[in-house]
């Protein structure tokens, strides 16, 4: 196919045949997706080739930074506009606290007539913003402002101003990956406010959510708020996580179906909070056994 | 070479820097955060199909291995994921090379919609496998989009080649 007369006659340097380089690189690749999906052994590479890609994914970012950029312009006013980002962030800056008002109040009541209150966790934020939603259609995720840099570490909580938006994932040094709650492999330990009961809530794809594992005669009720316990040793207890809307109780099943959706804007584009790492006293060690690390990422099933 | 081998027109060889240029402006376009709008052709897949149609001995497997390996980072989605995609459509293309330069471009068109559709499925089913979520029908259609973009794709690739071997400068075209 080389044009003749200007390169030697291809016969001789053609190099392997094709079928040997595609078994070659189809090899090559299913090694790549096995030691990533289940190993998980490549994220170094993924650092290194993110720096590399990183001029030319800024570049790219350009025009859609502009062209945002352009609209608030036209949109409105700066200095209305300035003024409502700074009460913006105040806001967020003290969402963490008032989101958690409502339980705090009954779990101190309940504290009270015990009279053995422990010292709460304190949690400081950091506010990031969303860049843009991953390309990858597969999974639910989002491209923060921060990164290590910045101390943002894998497994840190995300929140935005009405309730728990994911948990950061992966680490780039500007820039950190943040998978949402609606991703179908993220799950979080929750309690619904209401009852108390515990359980895990999983995403189901397609923005949706379905908390799992609870029995047919559960006491969950269309309407309830979930929040999160605090078992993980990750998410602070009592963020708002979501809103049940539909319960299907076919006794056929062992376990109810019951269809959840995010209260935070999880979908959107904004201003987000990266809560700091959370540090838990360590577990009393139990005699008998030994109580399973929660893995990160992971769903943790408990009883109560 | 010829635009299509029916046709009569010779064309300046193919420099490699302008290969290496498109497909790296390809790669570009795709970084371009549109978010999850799911209907954008997959311009790296494109580009490097068309290159593998015209030029199967400059660009092959190879490059179509690092352009997924770059792809899978800037995804974000699992790493070998679009490599095994376009290693695969590569090697079908560059095979298919000899019988599609025959065609007229509409029906060259019609030859590069299963081959691109064929890397999209590959990729479904390697994320379905693995526990991730479908995207739903209308990611599909981002092939459909590449293949209509086919022809002016072509003409636009092929420019650098379309101009003449000397310059005569006492010319006007």
């Amino acid at each position: 196919m080389s044009v003749v007369g200007h390169s030697p006659p291809p016969f001789f340097k053609r190099g392997p045949a094709p079928l040997a380089r595609l078994l070659f690189f189809v090899s090559l690749s299913i090694v790549l997706l096995v030691a990533d999906l289940r190993f998980h052994t490549l994220e170094w590479a993924r650092l290194g080739a993110a720096t590399v890609l990183w001029p030319l994914q800024r570049f790219a970012y350009l025009p859609v930074d502009a062209g945002m950029d352009l609209g608030d312009y036209l949109a409105s006013q700066r200095a209305l506009k300035n003024e409502n980002e700074s009460l913006r962030k105040q806001q967020l800056a003290t969402a963490n606290l008032l989101l958690r008002q409502e339980h705090l109040d009954q779990e101190n009541r309940r504290l009270r007539a015990l009279l053995d209150m422990k010292e709460r966790q304190p949690s400081e934020g950091r506010i990031a913003e969303i860049l843009y939603a991953a390309r990858d259609p597969f999974t639910r995720r989002v491209i923060v402002d921060k990164g290590t840099q910045a101390g943002v570490e894998a497994g840190q909580a995300v929140i935005d101003e009405l309730g728990v938006l994911g948990q950061v994932s992966r680490t780039f040094p500007l820039t950190s990956e943040v998978t949402l709650l609606t991703d179908k492999e993220q799950a979080i330990p929750v309690e619904v406010q209401r009852s108390g009961l515990r359980a895990v809530l999983a995403g189901a794809g397609a923005g949706a959510m379905e908390l799992r594992f609870l029995a047919t005669n559960a006491d969950v009720q269309p309407g309830d708020v979930l929040v999160t316990s605090g078992l993980d040793a990750l998410y602070l207890p009592g963020l708002p996580v979501a809103k049940v809307i539909k319960i299907d109780r076919d006794n056929s099943f062992s376990f109810a179906r019951i269809a959840c959706e995010p209260l935070a804007g999880v979908e959107r584009h904004g201003q987000v909070l990266i809560l700091g790492r959370r540090t838990v006293p360590p577990l009393p060690v139990e005699t008998t056994a030994t109580p399973d690390k929660p893995a990160k990422g992971r769903k943790v099933k408990r009883k109560h | 070479m010829q635009p299509t081998h029916s046709s009569r027109r010779i064309l300046l060889p193919a420099r490699t820097w302008f290969i290496f240029l498109t497909l790296v402006l390809a790669l570009f376009v795709n970084l371009v955060p549109l978010g999850r709008f799911a209907i954008f052709p997959d311009w790296v897949a494109l580009v490097l199909t068309f290159w593998c149609i015209r030029e199967p001995l400059k660009v092959s497997m190879g490059a179509a291995f690092v352009l997924g390996l770059l792809m899978d980072v800037a995804d974000a989605s699992v790493m070998g994921q679009h490599a095994f995609a376009y290693v695969l459509l590569a090697f079908a293309a560059g095979g298919l090379s000899r019988r599609i330069l025959w065609f007229p471009l509409g029906q060259q068109a019609l030859h590069v919609l299963p081959l691109l559709l064929g890397a999209q499925i590959v990729m479904v089913a390697i994320r379905l496998a693995a526990g991730g979520e479908f995207p739903g029908v209308l990611w599909f259609t981002g092939s459909f989009l590449g293949a209509v973009l086919w022809h002016p794709l072509t003409y636009l690739l092929l420019l650098p080649q379309y101009q003449p071997v000397e310059r005569d400068h006492n010319r006007p075209i």
